[in-house]
Formats: C-alpha cells, sequence, structure tokens
C-alpha cells in the first residue's frame, strides 16, 4: 500500500526519520541548489577524509520527496570516494527510494545537482591550498 | 488516537441520518421518478420533498431547485449556460479566487469569444464594490463571485455585491459550496439570480449538487434528453442521491456553526502562538466557520502534510508541491503572498464531527512536527 501523497514506504520512511539532516562545522566542501520560489532549496555539506566522503549532511526545505531524496543522497554518497560520488545519478536516487509519482521526480534532480557543487566547491578549494 | 480528519473543505463524512435517509431508494424505493406506476410515483414524491427543502433553505420555491451531479456541474451550467443563451456574445465579471471550475469555466468560454473580467481582492481576499463597479460593461450579462472561499474562508458581501447587480440589471450568480448551511443565504435578499450549492461538504453524499435558477432567467440547458428538471438538465434523477442532500440540509444547524466556531478559534489561537505563524484571509468574523488557513514561516506545506499525515491528521496545503500542475495557490497569489509564504501554508477544516480532544492532540503535534522541519531547513526568512 502506498503512502502519503503515493509515496513509497521507503520514501516515507527516509522524510519521517531522516538521519542525515544538519551541518557540518568547517566543511570542505557546501553545495546549494534550489530557490524558494520553484519551492525547493538543497543544501549539503561534506567531510573529505583521504579522498572519500567521510561525513555529509543535508538541510532541505521543500516536500516529502525532496527531503526523503536528500537523506538518500546522503546515504548513498557516505564512503565513496569522489570520483564514485560524482557518478551517483537522479535515476540511483529514485532507484534507492523504490519508485517515485513521477510528478516529484524534479525533487530528486536537486540531489545529484547539490552533491556536483559540493565536491567542485571541494575541488576549488584543495586546489587553492595547493 | 483514530484518525483526525481536518480536510472538511474537500469533502465531509456522510452522517448516519443522511445514510439511514437514503438507503431504502437503493434497494426498496428504486422506481425511476419518470414511470408512472406506484414505484415510480413514489420516486417522484421523494424528490419533489428534496427539492423544497433545499428550496426553503435559501428563500426560493421548489421550480427554481435544478438538481445536478455536484458543485462543478452546477458552475459550468451557470456559466456556460448563461453566454449560450446571451447568443454567444457578452462579458462576464468574476474573482481571481474562485473554484477552479468556475475559473477554467471562464478562460474556456473566453475561447469562445466571452469577455471576462477577473475582479482582484484585498489582502483578506475580499472584493472591492467599487472595483466591481468599475468593471461593469453594457454587454455584461453576468457576475459570478463565489460565497465562501473554499482555501481562505473569506466570506463576501453578497448583499451589497447584489445590490449593485440589481440596480445594473445584470445576473448574479454565486458559488455557495462552501458556504452552504454555514452561512445564511437568501435569494431576495441577495438579489441572486444563481446558487450554486454542493451536498457533499454538508454531509451529505458526493454526487448531487443543485443550481437554483430565478424563475424566467436566461439560460440554455448543458443536457438534452427526456426533459428532465423542468426541461434544463436530462437524465434520470439520482433519487438516493437528492434525498441524502435534502437529510443533510435538515440536520444541518446554527448549533454546528457555534460548536465549529468554538473549535476555530482554539485551533488557530493554539497555531498561532508558534513562533513565525501568519493567519491567511479573513481576519475577522466573515470567515467560514469551518476554515483555518496558516503559513509556518522557512518550511514547505507538503511536507508538514506528510507529518501531519504520519499522526493520523488529514491537512491540505496551498504549496505548489502538492499539486498536479506544480502551481501555487491562485487564491493565496491573489490576496498577495509570495510564493516563498504560498509554500509554507497549511489549510485545516474542520467539521461538527471534530471533538476538543483532536484540536489538544494537533495543537500537542504540530508544534513538534514545525520544530522538527525547522531544524532541517537552509531557509531563514
Amino acid at each position: 500500500m502506498k503512502g502519503f501523497g503515493n509515496y513509497s514506504k521507503e520514501i516515507m520512511r527516509h522524510f519521517t526519520d531522516p538521519k542525515f539532516v544538519g551541518e557540518i562545522k568547517n566543511p570542505d566542501g557546501v553545495g546549494e541548489i534550489g530557490n524558494m520560489k520553484c519551492g525547493d532549496v538543497l543544501r549539503i555539506s561534506l567531510k573529505v577524509k583521504n579522498d572519500k566522503i567521510s561525513n555529509i549532511k543535508f538541510k532541505t526545505f521543500g516536500c516529502v520527496a525532496a527531503i526523503a531524496s536528500s537523506d538518500v543522497l546522503c546515504e548513498l554518497a557516505k564512503g565513496k570516494t569522489i570520483e564514485e560520488a560524482k557518478k551517483i545519478s537522479n535515476a540511483e536516487i529514485i532507484k534507492e527510494l523504490k519508485g517515485m509519482p513521477s510528478i516529484k521526480e524534479h525533487c530528486s534532480v536537486l540531489g545529484a545537482g547539490a552533491l556536483k557543487k559540493a565536491i567542485k566547491n571541494y575541488e576549488e578549494k584543495g586546489n587553492s591550498n595547493s | 488516537m483514530n484518525p483526525i480528519y481536518l480536510d472538511n473543505a474537500a469533502t465531509t463524512q456522510v452522517d448516519e441520518k443522511v445514510l439511514k435517509a437514503m438507503l431504502p431508494y437503493f434497494t426498496e424505493k428504486y422506481g425511476n421518478a419518470s414511470s408512472q406506476h406506484v414505484m415510480g410515483q413514489e420516486a417522484k414524491r421523494a424528490l419533489e420533498d428534496s427539492r423544497s427543502v433545499i428550496a426553503k433553505s435559501i428563500g426560493a420555491k421548489r421550480e427554481e431547485i435544478i438538481f445536478t451531479a455536484g458543485g462543478t456541474e452546477a458552475n459550468n451550467f451557470c456559466l456556460k449556460g448563461c453566454f449560450f443563451a446571451e447568443g454567444n456574445k457578452g462579458h462576464i465579471i468574476t474573482t481571481k479566487i474562485e473554484h477552479d471550475c468556475v475559473l477554467n469555466s471562464c478562460k474556456w468560454l473566453e475561447k469562445q469569444g466571452c469577455e471576462v473580467t477577473y475582479l482582484n481582492v484585498d489582502e483578506e481576499g475580499f472584493v472591492s464594490v467599487d472595483e466591481l463597479k468599475g468593471a461593469l460593461r453594457p454587454e455584461t450579462f453576468l457576475v459570478s463571485i463565489i460565497h465562501g472561499n473554499n482555501e481562505i474562508g473569506t466570506v463576501q458581501d453578497l448583499v451589497k455585491i447584489g445590490e449593485v447587480c440589481k440596480e445594473k440589471g445584470i445576473m448574479f450568480h454565486t458559488d455557495a459550496c462552501q458556504s452552504y448551511t454555514k452561512v445564511l443565504i437568501n435569494v431576495d435578499k441577495m438579489n441572486l439570480d444563481f446558487v450554486t450549492l454542493n451536498s457533499h461538504k454538508i454531509h451529505g453524499p458526493k454526487g448531487v449538487g443543485a443550481l437554483y435558477i430565478r424563475k424566467d432567467s436566461k439560460i440554455t440547458p448543458l443536457l438534452h434528453g427526456g426533459g428532465h428538471e423542468f426541461g434544463l438538465r436530462s437524465t434520470t434523477e439520482n433519487i438516493s442521491g437528492v434525498v441524502g442532500f435534502a437529510k443533510a440540509v435538515q440536520v444541518a444547524g446554527n448549533s454546528d456553526i457555534r460548536y465549529m466556531n468554538k473549535l476555530r478559534a482554539k485551533l488557530i489561537d493554539g497555531l498561532l502562538k508558534i513562533p513565525n505563524v501568519t493567519l491567511n484571509g479573513s481576519k475577522g468574523d466573515e470567515r467560514l466557520c469551518n476554515n483555518i488557513n496558516v503559513s509556518f514561516n522557512d518550511i514547505e506545506g507538503e511536507a508538514i502534510g506528510g507529518y501531519l499525515d504520519a499522526y493520523g491528521i488529514s491537512s491540505s496545503t496551498g504549496s505548489a508541491c502538492s499539486s498536479n500542475t506544480l502551481d501555487v495557490s491562485h487564491v493565496l497569489k491573489a490576496i498577495g503572498l509570495s510564493h516563498e509564504q504560498i509554500n509554507t501554508s497549511i489549510r485545516l477544516s474542520i467539521s461538527k464531527f471534530n471533538t476538543k480532544k483532536e484540536i489538544d492532540y494537533v495543537l500537542e503535534i504540530l508544534p513538534k512536527i514545525v520544530e522538527k522541519l525547522r531544524k532541517m531547513t537552509p531557509i531563514k526568512l
């Protein structure tokens, strides 16, 4: 049985009990995407250790799907190398959430985009340090 | 805790008394009201008795009530039927805060050559009588203004608007789906020529509504067939439905309104104690007794609804995220709210079946939800 808004159980689980909410102090990379006007804003902050994402957190203004997909994105990214994390796609996020109402798919687009921005931010910082 | 239903502006629970009144018309008294035999005449009597109940409730005559399949049909019938009777020309005045079935009928009529003016409303959702007067043209044949708004609960002053229409000899229609049995409607005092009524918002069954049509009004039927409903709407009558509709009107009382007013005040007071919450719509008494609409800064309406649902509480939102088209509420836009404020809105609509205990529970849960979501948000307005 589908729950609120025809969302899958996986979406509702990540939405009601997200594990990665927050903001990392002194992050190695930050990425923000979206705007209040279109309805969703997602900010990702991450820490990198030995080329791997050692910690990642999100803050999201958005609907059920936006919050759930932010949480799944963090779950997918944690522990991955930077190169692996770059490959995380929206399709992967949706698959992990056991599908999403098609009208809501735009929400998960934010997830992959914000992560890419955070990684870019990390790499730029790295370059400026070296 | 049982589910707490706070979406009564969407639809309501059928009253047990209504259901009981309807049941015989499915399996015992199932005749066709057009038949001459005993069972047909029995159905005919039930139909006409129901029509009398609806007519009396708004100060109309029995033969001025045409049953429809709901509010959407009644609004479509009025707008399109009047345009066709006018000879497919002319000008309609309506507002920016109508239900979609009025707005989309008007948009369709514009494609057929009708001219339409959509009146603005103020920040509480009220139409300006001066703006209405300024919009009138020689070719204006109909003014259609919603009585009680479905999203923000604002109740328009139909007496004043009706005076303007009468003075100019222009037909006046109101969509009273939300206000019916909650605010007094009198077709003569309000100079109304057409009124849209609906059953499932007042603890009656779905699939039944009515259009009040003042005697001798110019309107073209949309459904042609066996000449039912005084030749204005052909199709075999939904007897069980109209019986239920009439019963719902009969069981609705002023004590229900007083009770809902108290519950609503309690809920609004409690919600406004949460930091950074604003009430949308009418701030005074001219508000439907069952409507609450609030914006919670920095958190999204559908997400609030999702959490409430997880606690068994049904609500609704004007946020873009929850609509089929991903558009924000046109009503909240019309009262001047920004996209940011609209996306943080929720509507709670109560009924006589809600209890104080339920409201207490909502007021216990909602602040926790708001706190949790505000911890998640990157926004600070």
